[in-house]
């Protein structure tokens, strides 16, 4: 198994359209060896899962800089658990205030990476748990 | 002294002096360049400007406006001091912009919630979660009532950060104003209505490129003739820059991007001088000082050289590029968010330096949340003390005939103009949009940026050098999440009060405008009177014109 490529996903769920970050990590991602599908601004949390679901990825990493993240998360997460992709990592970057941390940890989110975060500290958190 | 003279004696000078400290003690960096490529010089001397004083400079308020747009510049009166602003309900902004007004600020920016920007009501599902959170909702004619209640609108000047729907904000505005016993005549502001730049980089578009870009002449055109001193558009490099453009592509790209709206106006009709001077621009602000006073000097001259050479304009103010400033959002730490007082300062001063007309200086909690009114305080008054307090003001455009300016600015048109005829030759900016051309470019800057701060290369001060352990003392903004109820209720109740058939008699009117031909200004506007919303204008119009679906980059 130690040659298969990880997948990730990047997605953008809500409106915002700030995708400088999602779409530097994804390339950052794939300059690392993983194999990454970016789904573009817009998403809703049905067409991000659907998309986990069709790509078969190991991460689902979330890009948001809106602030909608306590509204959209939870909802990402309960459907994920629906179709049974409990095991898949889930990571978030962007403009998330450390107070909302802890709950976005205890309904699965994995990693919370705020700005200024290096594109090598993802990626050795996406090794590392996937290992 | 000659050139000539110049470069023997820099030779003399690099073989007896230079090199013997070199030897001693080796410059920090092998090569010095800015993030535009331009190389950087140990440097500069009158032997590397090759710039015709009258021809390149000139004066200030004459062509090509290299010093400034006005005769008087700052001396005359300051900049405009403008803070965006917007969150929750139209009475919790209302209140903020009241004390802004209060604390010296002398013109309103409104900053919009996504569903709005993206023509969605607060009640409309793709809004849950969203609503008040990075602006105000504005879903209704009732809604902008209670924005600018007791602001008189005759006696402001109001940016609205609306690009897709435009029309719709803009109607509501002059309905406001309509309803003060302020004719429409007399409203200062600005749309930033340059939808373009959504495609690239901010992303809050709804339709298609065409019906796009005739909503953005139809705005055109109604002002002309009912707005006259109206700002029709904002042609905007920030958020390429934003988006991770270096300066020479941030002043390309704007000024591809507004070729071709000049282009689709005259394609519409309208006569270069009818529109040219309403156009306005708006830049981002950037660390690098003397980079960014050379690319605000270098955008207007090249601005006007494409104005009368390339369209013909003959009204000096339709040679003009007028802009807005807003100091770089993206360069603000989240890593001892103090320190982001003294980078807005020095992006303002070069915003000053460039010669702005308009100013928003970020807050220092900015990479955190929304900014919190103290904090909104310290970014005002950093502008105030560059007015008062600094003497930048005093004397225009302070920083030209420096050696490395002029040959900085003289680069960057050069760069620039390379990048818009590789457009021209792709068709334009809207097929190089298509073609994902500008989007890539700007992605490869991006990434070159953050693999340079990843490497260390680039230092930026409390992020990968000088950190501390800190936790964070800073109180930040929280939008009241029951926020998004509060409108929809207020929403569900404007439907039952309204006369439901003169809404609906308005939006056919307006679907019918939409097939056709007509400008569709007037059609939205009696919509708004009629306190059609603006989720439901939006959707008559995607019924008609579809909506955008974007290039996939991966």
């Amino acid at each position: 198994m130690t040659d298969k490529k990880i997948r990730v996903l990047i997605a953008k769920p809500g409106l915002d359209g700030h995708d400088r970050g999602a779409k530097v990590i994804a390339r950052a991602l794939r300059d690392a060896g993983m194999e990454v599908v970016y789904t573009g601004i817009r998403q809703t949390p049905e067409m991000i899962v659907e998309a986990a679901l069709q790509e078969d990825v190991d991460v689902v990493g979330l890009s948001i800089l809106s602030g909608a993240h306590m509204a959209l998360f939870p909802r990402i997460m309960d459907l994920m658990r629906q179709h049974g992709l409990d095991d898949v990592l889930v990571v978030a970057g962007g403009i998330i205030p450390d107070e909302d941390v802890p709950a976005l940890q205890a309904m699965g989110v994995k990693g919370v990476f705020g700005p200024g975060t290096s594109t090598d500290t993802i990626v050795r958190f996406i090794r590392e748990h996937l290992s | 002294m000659s050139d000539e003279l110049i470069r023997r004696l820099k030779e003399e000078w690099e073989a007896k002096t230079l090199q013997s400290t070199l030897r001693k003690f080796p410059e920090r960096q092998t090569e010095f360049r800015t993030e535009s490529g331009i190389p950087i010089e140990r440097i500069y001397t009158p032997a590397d400007v090759r710039t015709d004083y009258v021809q390149d400079l000139g004066f200030p308020g004459q062509y090509p406006f290299t010093r400034g747009v006005q005769p008087t510049m700052y001396r005359g009166r300051f900049w405009t001091m403008r803070q965006y602003a917007g969150f929750g309900t139209a009475e919790e902004t209302n209140a903020r912009y009241r004390y802004l007004l209060q604390q010296g600020q002398t013109g309103l920016s409104v900053a919009f919630d996504l569903p709005t920007q993206i023509g969605y009501d607060s009640d409309d599902p793709l809004a849950a979660g969203e609503v008040g959170k990075v602006g105000v909702a504005i879903s209704s004619l009732e809604d902008m009532e209670r924005l600018f209640d007791g602001i008189p609108l005759d006696q402001v000047s109001t940016s609205m950060t609306i690009n897709a729907p435009a029309t719709v904000l803009l109607a509501m505005y002059i309905a406001v104003a309509k309803k003060q016993g302020v004719d429409p005549h007399v409203l200062q502001g600005t749309v930033q209505n340059d939808i373009l730049k959504e495609y690239i980089a901010r992303g809050t578009y709804i339709f298609p490129p065409e019906p796009s870009m005739r909503l953005v002449t139809d705005l055109f055109r109604y002002c002309h003739a009912h707005l006259p001193r109206w700002n029709t558009i904002s042609i905007s490099g920030y958020h390429i820059r934003e988006a991770g453009s270096t300066a020479v592509q941030e002043v390309a790209f704007t000024l591809a991007n507004a070729i071709a709206y000049v282009q689709a106006a005259l394609d519409a009709g309208l006569a270069v001088d009818d529109f040219g001077p309403r156009l306005s621009f708006f830049f981002n602000a950037h660390n690098n000082l003397l980079e960014e006073v050379a690319k605000f000097r270098a955008a207007r001259r090249l601005w006007a050289r494409i104005m009368r050479e390339r369209f013909g304009a003959q009204d000096p103010r339709s040679w003009m590029l007028r802009f807005h400033t807003q100091t770089a959002g993206s360069m603000l730490t989240a890593q001892q968010p103090e320190n982001n007082v003294v980078r807005v300062t020095l992006q303002a001063l070069a915003a000053v330096l460039g010669g702005t007309q308009s100013l928003h200086t970020n807050s220092r909690d900015e990479a955190l949340s929304l900014p919190t009114e103290e904090s909104v305080q310290i970014a005002l008054r950093t502008q105030q003390i560059l007015a008062y307090e600094s003497g930048v003001a005093d004397s225009i455009d302070p920083l030209a005939g420096s050696y490395l300016i002029e040959a900085w600015t003289n680069e960057i048109e050069k760069r620039a103009q390379e990048y818009i005829d590789k457009i021209d030759a792709m068709g334009g900016a809207l097929r190089a949009i298509e073609q994902g051309f500008i989007q890539r470019e700007i992605l490869e800057s991006a990434y070159r940026w953050q693999m340079a701060v990843d490497h260390g290369d680039k230092i930026i001060v409390g992020v990968n050098r000088f950190q501390v352990e800190e936790t964070l003392t800073l109180d930040l903004l929280r939008v009241d999440p029951r926020i998004g109820e509060q409108q929809a209720a207020r929403l569900k109740a404007l439907r039952e009060r309204r006369d439901t058939e003169a809404v609906s008699a308005a939006l056919d009117r307006l679907k019918a405008g939409a097939k056709g031909r007509d400008n569709l200004m007037p059609l939205i506007l009696d919509a708004v009177e009629k306190y059609a919303t603006l989720g439901e204008i939006c959707n008559v119009l995607r019924s008609v014109f579809g909506e955008y679906q974007p290039t996939t980059m991966f």
